[in-house]
């Protein structure tokens, strides 16, 4: 094995983790399109920070991470909240769309349309390890997904929150008829999910050029993750984005980079077809 | 029941009046001659030019309507057919060496029908799946056919793109002679519209919408329909694309595929009124010139970008239903006023039907076939 193939697997499980996490988030009957722009937002929130001002990306964090909340809150606030009670989900399609739209265009504007890359000078510093040599920024944006996860897995099953935010999950009514505010839930559980995306985001930003329009890769990706985990199921969006994300980089390191979305898409659309609920979601009761 | 913009839309003007529906005629009969006159009245190219890529795209959110505004069923994949028909009719310019000229405006409607073809096994898998799945299922195709056209270079040459020839009209009539063209495939794709709205057909479109399971349940063979929608809807599309192909002059994946497409005659259909005729007519006709007349006079796609977000964000949230559907609520609001004013000074009934519950109410009004 190369060390490409090794650093292709650990982006994988970095993005791949971070990403379903951040989904999970906005998991309350809503698909945020979005989120591909709140990544790149991020990226551009890290690359602003470091190169006007010279803070260091992951220090940076302690200023994007609750930029961003705010804005994912504003977000839910403003427009998911007024969403009627048919079609949900389809609805939260369109609106996150027409608000990735709305960013992308002001990103646009405030940063011009030239790739950019975050190059902070220790990141492509490597370290030796099992005879293999690895970026930093792998190293480092590892260990901190790490810590996120552990942090979210926590909030999620270990405090009162994150109880609320499961039930939920599981149903709607019968959570608010438990005594779960569920507009409040939803709201803090977007703003976690779009924040958590300032760190997805400066990942990205260092370990490939963007610019705003990159947004449009991710948010494919991330729907496939999404809907093929099935809508819902946490668990299931954890290991839809792992094993896509490790399949994509695998292809594209063992193959070509250029079929590999196509790849991608094709076990998309097998799963399915096959499994139209995603491979561990439930079938909804009474679909359209 | 709090609004929503995928409850059914209601007829704009109440059925029950004939002079309702002369009105109605009326404004279709104005609609047709300003369009045919436009580009005799304002012909500097600047404008025309405008008005052709208006047409095209009120061509195609037509057709998106008459599929997914009908059924239910959000597609964000119509670029397929858009890109589609584009390539079909450069690459048959390329191939058969055409000159630029009216001969080419022929292969149109070929170029509808390989846009038909392709919407076929698209369709087979997609419509296995209902609400999201559907939604993300459709781009995952705009994306595959996205990725094609660019990787499949011995076919489509790649990004570098193909150019059609040059038609040989100069001046004022350049941009005509596209003009009348997109309107060809604007009036066949409100007739196809029309057609399947005002048939047994589209009305089976309308239940499934409404109950697919109960749809299914009296009788309705719900895949046959909605793939026969889909196709039909892909077939104006790919005409729609064939037009904007050779008038642009050139096409590259990344503009014949383009994920804004998709949402562009989305956000068209559903700021008009989703499942109305004149709905995504209305909704195109401003969004695109709106855009068109930004990017010629500012030159500022990221501007057009940012108020084509905020301009939905604002339509989602004040007028959900859309345009026409919230107007014409609002003129049948005022007309039941009125005429319930006259029943009241008069002390009879004269002609007005009595209230009835509003579902019912709906149920007929959008049921083309029912007179009140």
């Amino acid at each position: 094995m190369s060390t490409q193939l090794i650093e292709a697997i650990i982006d994988g499980v970095l993005t791949g983790g971070l990403y379903a996490l951040t989904l999970i988030f906005g998991m309350l009957e809503v698909i945020n399109i979005a989120q591909g722009i709140f990544v790149v937002l991020g990226s551009y929130l890290s690359y602003a920070l470091w190169v006007h001002a010279g803070i260091d990306p992951f220090l940076g964090l302690l200023i994007t991470i609750p930029a961003l909340f705010v804005v994912g809150i504003g977000t839910e606030w403003a427009f998911l909240r007024r969403i009627g009670d048919r079609d949900r989900v389809a609805m939260s399609i369109l609106i996150t769309y027409a608000v990735s739209l709305l960013i992308e265009g002001a990103l646009d504007i405030g940063f011009g349309t030239t790739f950019v890359q975050l190059r902070v000078p220790y990141f492509s510093d490597t370290w030796h390890v099992f005879g293999f040599y690895l970026e930093y920024i792998y190293v480092f944006g590892f260990i901190m997904a790490a810590v996120l996860l552990a942090g979210l897995y926590a909030l999620m099953y270990r405090t009162r929150f994150g109880a609320s935010l499961r039930a939920a999950l599981q149903d709607r009514t019968a959570a608010a008829l438990i005594g779960v505010n569920v507009k409040r839930v939803s709201t803090i559980s977007f703003g976690i999910g779009v924040a958590v995306t300032a760190a997805g985001g400066m990942v990205f930003g260092a370990t490939s050029g963007f610019d705003a329009s990159s947004s449009l890769d991710l948010i494919s990706r991330l729907l496939t993750i999404v809907v093929l985990g099935g809508l819902g199921s946490i668990g299931g969006a954890m290991g839809a984005a792992l094993f896509m994300l490790v399949l994509e980089d695998i292809v594209a390191v063992v193959w070509s980079p250029v079929w590999s979305p196509v790849i991608y898409f094709l076990m998309l659309l097998i799963v399915l077809s096959v499994r139209p609920q995603g491979l561990f979601g439930k079938l909804a009761t009474r679909a359209q | 029941m709090t609004p929503d913009a995928f409850s059914p839309a209601p007829a704009p003007v109440p059925s029950s009046s004939t002079a309702a529906r002369w009105t109605k005629a009326g404004a279709w009969v104005a609609a047709g001659i300003v369009l045919i006159a436009f580009p005799l009245v304002f012909s500097t190219p600047a404008v025309t030019s405008i008005a052709v890529f208006t047409v095209i795209f009120m061509a195609a959110a037509t057709a998106w309507n008459s599929f997914s505004g009908y059924s239910g069923y959000i597609s964000i994949g119509h670029a397929v057919f858009f890109g589609s028909g584009a390539y079909t009719i450069a690459l048959i310019a390329l191939h058969l060496h055409l000159a630029g000229g009216y001969g080419i405006f022929w292969y149109v409607p070929l170029a509808g029908v390989v846009a038909m073809v392709i919407a076929v096994p698209v369709g087979l898998i997609a419509l296995r799946t209902r609400r999201h799945t559907f939604v993300v299922i459709t781009i995952a195709f705009f994306f595959i056919f996205q990725l094609l056209a660019y990787n499949l270079s011995s076919l489509t040459k790649g990004s570098a793109g193909i150019l059609l020839p040059t038609p040989p009209w100069t001046g004022v009539g350049f941009n005509q002679h596209f003009y009348y063209a997109a309107l060809v495939v604007l009036v066949v794709a409100v007739l196809l519209s029309a057609g399947v709205r005002h048939s047994r057909f589209g009305l089976q479109l309308l239940a499934i919408r409404d109950d697919e399971d109960r749809a299914a349940g009296l009788g309705v063979k719900t895949t046959r329909v909605k793939l026969i929608a889909y196709v039909i809807s892909a077939f104006s599309v790919g005409m729609a694309g064939a037009v904007w192909a050779y008038f642009l002059g050139d096409i590259h994946p990344q503009f014949a595929f383009t994920p804004l497409f998709d949402l562009a005659v989305a956000i068209m259909a559903f700021l008009g009124g989703l499942g109305t005729i004149s709905g995504p007519l209305f909704g195109a006709a401003l969004l695109e010139s709106l855009q068109q007349y930004f990017t010629l006079q500012y030159s500022a796609g990221d501007l057009y970008l940012f108020a084509y977000g905020a301009l939905f964000l604002v339509v989602i949230v004040a007028l959900p239903k859309g345009v026409i559907p919230t107007v014409a609520d609002g003129y049948r609001r005022w007309h039941e006023r009125r005429t319930q004013a006259m029943v009241d000074k008069t002390g009879r009934m004269s002609g007005a039907a009595p209230p009835l519950a509003p579902n019912l109410r709906t149920a007929m009004e959008t049921g083309p076939g029912v007179k009140r």
